[in-house]
């Protein structure tokens, strides 16, 4: 049996499951929230999302026997898992709160997550010497579940925000949800302008020198910003109109900061396209769909998330990861700058909850907080690999 | 005292400071601006409004301290403070991060010359070394003094006061409550129908003359000293790691071969290191299946393993002496699994490969045009690997060659064929010419006492028999010199002499050594004290001769340094072994760390996992009336309530705070 074939197309129809519920999720907006029944799309919608779980699992499981090891190894099989992970946060919040709105924005955010993930190198790895250990498993996975889990926070607060905030002038917070939400366009812009050159097959070849090596690297998007110092190989492309500075990090830096300007390119084409369309802010089109629902559980979610998130954060992201740093290193705690973002991740979400025992930082200022957090989670997950050399910068 | 003390019109004598009385929770007059009540309708129920220290005594410097640092707000300040130092240590790699091969590692040079202003600005700072100044230390240790006064504070009081409530609350504490609800006419049936569902919910419920407190989880205020506890003993852990009574940390380079004492062990144990292997993945493992994605990323280790035996040392012994040792354990030290013993650890953290061993040179004379070869030993030897025995040796001078060379066991080795240039043609030998330039012999070996033969290729690149693998000997060439060959000596780099004496009388003396040769400005310098490309500067001393004939040699280099040089050097061969880096860790502090981070999660969990639920029962004229609190989980404790009044007359509790949004 090809255990790899059967992986990759649970994983296309997780993503689609998870794309038509987002629909049926979308269709609840009108449920009167008084009725406690449940309508039949936020039905259909949930009973969606759990045989999308199940693919995914599918993906997971089988993609693991294929590999030999635990598929949480690289960028791809990263990324992917934390996106499974945001839709189990998605469910296991569901069944507490019955709250269908999460749906139409966890599973995006999902969505977002896995389109992001197959943009880069999907094949089957191998595990470098320092991965080989039963700790990859047990410290990845409590980590990306727990991010996850914080996640829903920020989707609980994003809704908040779009909820509350008045739109009828323009002002420094409609502008920073305007960013923030444009934030999400650019992840949208990654993998659309990703799977447009995936599609015409665009490939360019430079070589340049990284840690004393000579080597090569494949862009599959035409070339903004070519590596710093280096030769372009391949004949009749364009040509990169400028380098890469030479303080970029980690492994193929010029070719992940060329990705990141395509995607905000892109994110910035789709935003003004939705922009000329609506004729208003994208926090303004939203809100009138957010009418009916209670500003004061999208609170409670969002601090109850945190709550849930943090103990199992501490433990994966702090406890597991010295552990394993232990019998690995010999140090439990080096300062390298992925540890130093967990702690900050770590620091952010303490002082989040302490924040939580004071009056008056319930409600919008919590809300910006868990969006807060999400960017620095983010920023772990992308920034941190992408510039900041160290331990972690895999794929 | 007695005077500060407060007496509540319920009768309970509340310690001076109380906001809410302890039993009864009615709001004491004069203390509710302490935590806001006076200008809001709802209650801050946080500790229940008991009497906190730093909120009731400020007139010494000790009460002003303790109020700095049990204020949560300065206690957010400080990790808000932490999380933006701990960001900035990551702009730039710290100094122990600067890559191997960077420029220089010298911080003083490596910022200013990668990230130009910034990284100088970055490094006069101090901010390569952040994590480890005195004013990070002094954060880490202000947020430390916080969460000790910030609990002890909190802790006490709160303890006290949910010890001392009573079940009958003042009517003002009961709609002053986020959740509250009057009904008017309640049966007794109702209500006792109530109280059977909340303690089928587990509510633990207390009855006072119709008064109910029906409470759970309780404990889950806890939490968060709990989880303070197991910090404060990470933090104290940290300081104990600072003695070396109790903590070291070293790192040991062992070539193959060598056998040395471990440091920080008082010279108590030895490792020997037997092996260095560093494994690549290869593509055609595991079926292939990783081909595409190693063509993709190129070589990807697979393992790095030191083969290593530790020794200890057997008594005492006189420094000098070689000790007595005794071998404790062997083992793989790789990435991932540590080797332990006794109270150490050893960590695979370093590798240097192809380190020369030896060198050996020989002495020509200058007019000796190509390398023509004089002599040739060989070694006969069994080819069974486990019990290789040599059976002897015999030397072939070449230009007074014998037909049949016999050995003192009796073995005898004919001469078939001889190549003295030899090359492959075609599958078959041949030579270029008849100088011996590059010599071979085709042999046939017999026992003694027989007549079989094994019949054997020799030369200088190796031997292959004819038999095969079922071949019983083996021909090497043990040694050779060439033409015009004053001599050869052979230098252990490991120890080097300062002079070499060959038989004939000729003395080389090494004046300079570079074991990590490089050229800067056009001047011989050494780039590291370790053989990775040794070259020497040497002094030749023919016999009956005391005018030195220096050279320069090394790898691919060989330069003579002055006139008139009757003999040059040639590099005749040389040794190569793998170097391990090992990291020696002895940690007593690592239990203490376990015993933080076990606490912190069980006060953690127990916070944030279990909710802390009362709900009051307070009766009225023929109705009563219901409030609620909880420390979180709105959402639950409405649910709760919902399923006990089901089906009563009882209202259903209001959101007191969703009403005045």
């Amino acid at each position: 049996m090809d255990y790899l074939k059967i992986s990759s197309s649970a994983l296309y129809t997780a993503f689609f499951l998870y794309l038509i519920a987002t629909i049926f999720f979308g269709a609840t907006i009108k449920d009167d929230k008084k009725k406690r029944n449940q309508g039949v799309s936020g039905i259909i919608g949930i009973t969606l999302t759990l045989v999308g779980f199940a693919a995914q699992l599918v993906y997971f499981v089988t993609r693991w026997l294929a590999s030999g090891h635990a598929p949480v190894s690289n960028m791809f099989e990263f990324v992917t898992f934390f996106g499974m992970g945001v839709v189990l946060a998605f469910i296991i919040i569901y069944f507490i709160y019955r709250l269908s709105i999460l749906g139409l924005f966890a599973l995006p955010i999902a969505l977002i997550l896995i389109a992001y993930a197959s943009m880069f190198p999907t094949e089957i790895s191998p595990l470098i010497s320092s991965l080989q250990s039963h700790w990859l498993y047990i410290h990845v996975t409590t980590v990306s579940i727990a991010q996850a889990i914080l996640s829903i926070s920020f989707v609980a607060g994003l809704i908040y925000l779009i909820r509350q905030i008045d739109q009828s002038t323009a002002s420094k917070r409609t502008f920073w949800l305007e960013v923030i939400l444009f934030g999400l366009f650019i992840f949208i812009g990654f993998s659309v302008s990703g799977g447009i050159f995936k599609a015409m097959d665009y490939h360019a070849e430079f070589q340049y020198i990284e840690q004393g090596n000579e080597t090569t690297t494949d862009y599959q998007m035409p070339a903004i910003v070519g590596p710093h110092d280096s030769k372009l190989l391949t004949q009749d492309v364009m040509k990169p109109w400028f380098a890469a500075p030479s303080w970029m990090h980690g492994a193929d830096a010029g070719r992940k900061f060329n990705s990141v300007i395509w995607s905000v390119f892109t994110g910035l084409i789709i935003y003004l396209i939705f922009r000329l369309i609506s004729r208003k802010r994208v926090g303004a089109t939203i809100q009138p769909l957010l009418k009916k629902v209670s500003p004061d559980l999208l609170d409670e979610v969002s601090y109850r998330a945190v709550a849930i998130g943090f103990p199992l954060f501490t433990l994966g992201g702090l406890i597991f990861a010295s552990i394993w740093a232990q019998e690995a290193w010999g140090r439990f705690w080096g300062w390298d700058p992925k540890e130093v973002w967990a702690l900050v991740t770590w620091f952010f979400y303490a002082a989040f909850l302490h924040l939580r025992l004071s009056r008056g930082w319930h409600g919008e200022k919590s809300a910006w907080l868990a969006v807060g957090g999400f960017a620095i989670i983010m920023f772990n997950l992308i920034a941190v690999n992408l510039i900041l050399a160290g331990l972690h910068s895999y794929a | 005292m007695s005077i500060d003390k407060v007496k509540c019109e319920c009768g309970h004598v509340n310690p001076e400071g109380t906001v809410l009385c302890e039993a009864c929770g009615k709001p004491i007059e004069g203390n509710q601006h302490i935590d806001g009540n006076d200008k809001q309708k709802l209650l801050n129920m946080r500790y229940d409004g008991s009497a906190r220290r730093s909120q009731t005594y400020n007139k010494s410097i000790i009460d002003k301290i303790w109020s700095f640092f049990s204020s949560v707000k300065v206690g957010v300040w400080l990790i808000v403070l932490a999380l933006v130092a701990s960001a900035i240590g990551t702009i730039f790699p710290q100094e122990q991060y600067i890559p191997p091969d960077a420029v220089s590692r010298d911080p003083a040079v490596y910022y200013e010359g990668t990230y130009g202003i910034f990284g100088k600005i970055y490094y006069q700072l101090g901010f390569h070394h952040l994590y480890s100044s005195w004013w990070y230390m002094l954060l880490i240790a202000l947020i430390g003094i916080s969460l000790v006064i910030c609990s002890l504070d909190r802790f006490v009081p709160l303890y006290k006061a949910l010890k001392r409530q009573k079940a009958k609350r003042h009517e003002t504490f009961l709609n002053r409550q986020r959740l509250y609800s009057k009904t008017e006419n309640v049966t007794q049936e109702e209500k006792e129908k109530v109280i059977a569902r909340l303690k089928k919910q587990r509510y633990k419920v207390r009855d006072e003359n119709g008064h109910i407190l029906a409470e759970k989880g309780r404990f889950s205020r806890w939490g968060p000293y709990v989880n303070h506890i197991g910090l404060i003993i990470i933090l104290l852990a940290a300081i104990l790691r600072m003695t070396p009574l109790l903590f070291s940390d070293d790192y040991v380079w062992v070539r193959e071969g060598q056998r040395i004492v471990i440091p920080s062990t008082d010279g108590e144990y030895y490792i020997e290191n037997k092996d260095f292997i560093l494994e690549t993945w290869d593509p055609e493992e595991a079926g292939g299946k990783f081909k595409d994605a190693l063509e993709k990323q190129g070589a990807v280790a697979k393992n790095y393993q030191t083969n290593a035996v530790i020794y200890k040392k057997k008594g005492d012994s006189i420094p000098g002496e070689e000790p007595d040792l005794e071998k404790v354990t062997e083992g793989e030290i790789r990435l991932n699994q540590p080797l332990k013993f006794d109270k150490y650890t050893l960590y695979q953290s370093g590798y240097q490969q192809n380190e020369f061993t030896s060198m050996a040179f020989n002495i020509l004379r200058s007019d000796a045009k190509d390398e023509e070869y004089k002599n040739l030993t060989f070694k006969l030897h069994t080819t069974d690997e486990e019990n290789d025995k040599t059976l002897g040796t015999f030397t072939i001078d070449l230009n007074d060659q014998k037909e049949v060379y016999k050995l003192d066991n009796g073995f005898r080795v004919q001469v078939e064929e001889y190549y003295p240039d030899y090359y492959l043609e075609g599958g078959k030998p041949e030579s270029h010419s008849d100088k011996p330039r590059n010599p071979a012999f085709v042999f046939f070996v017999s026992p003694p006492d027989s007549d079989k033969s094994e019949t054997s290729f020799v030369g200088l690149d190796g031997s292959i028999s004819a038999a095969g693998e079922d071949s019983q000997y083996q021909l090497d060439i043990e040694d050779y010199k060439l033409k015009g060959e004053l001599g050869t000596f052979k230098i252990d780099l490991n120890e080097p002499k300062s002079e070499y004496e060959l038989n004939n009388g000729t003395r080389v003396v090494i004046d300079e050594y570079y074991p990590d040769y490089a050229e800067e400005d056009g001047q011989a310098i050494s780039k590291s004290k370790y053989p990775r490309n040794p070259a020497f500067e040497l002094s030749v001393y023919p016999p009956d001769s005391d005018k030195a004939e220096k050279s320069f040699v090394g790898i691919g280099k060989n330069d003579p340094m002055t006139k008139g040089n009757q003999y040059r050097l040639g590099l005749a061969g040389y040794e190569l072994h793998d170097v391990s880096g090992i990291q020696v860790k002895k940690d007593y502090t690592l239990p203490f760390f376990i015993l933080g981070a076990i606490i912190f999660m069980i006060g953690v969990v127990q916070g944030m996992y279990w909710h802390h639920r009362r709900i009051w029962i307070h009766p009225k004229d023929n109705g009563l009336l219901v409030a609620a609190h909880t420390n979180k989980n709105w959402f639950g404790i409405k649910k709760d309530i919902e399923k006990a009044i089901e089906g009563t007359n009882i209202n259903m509790v209001v959101d007191q705070q969703e009403l005045e949004d």
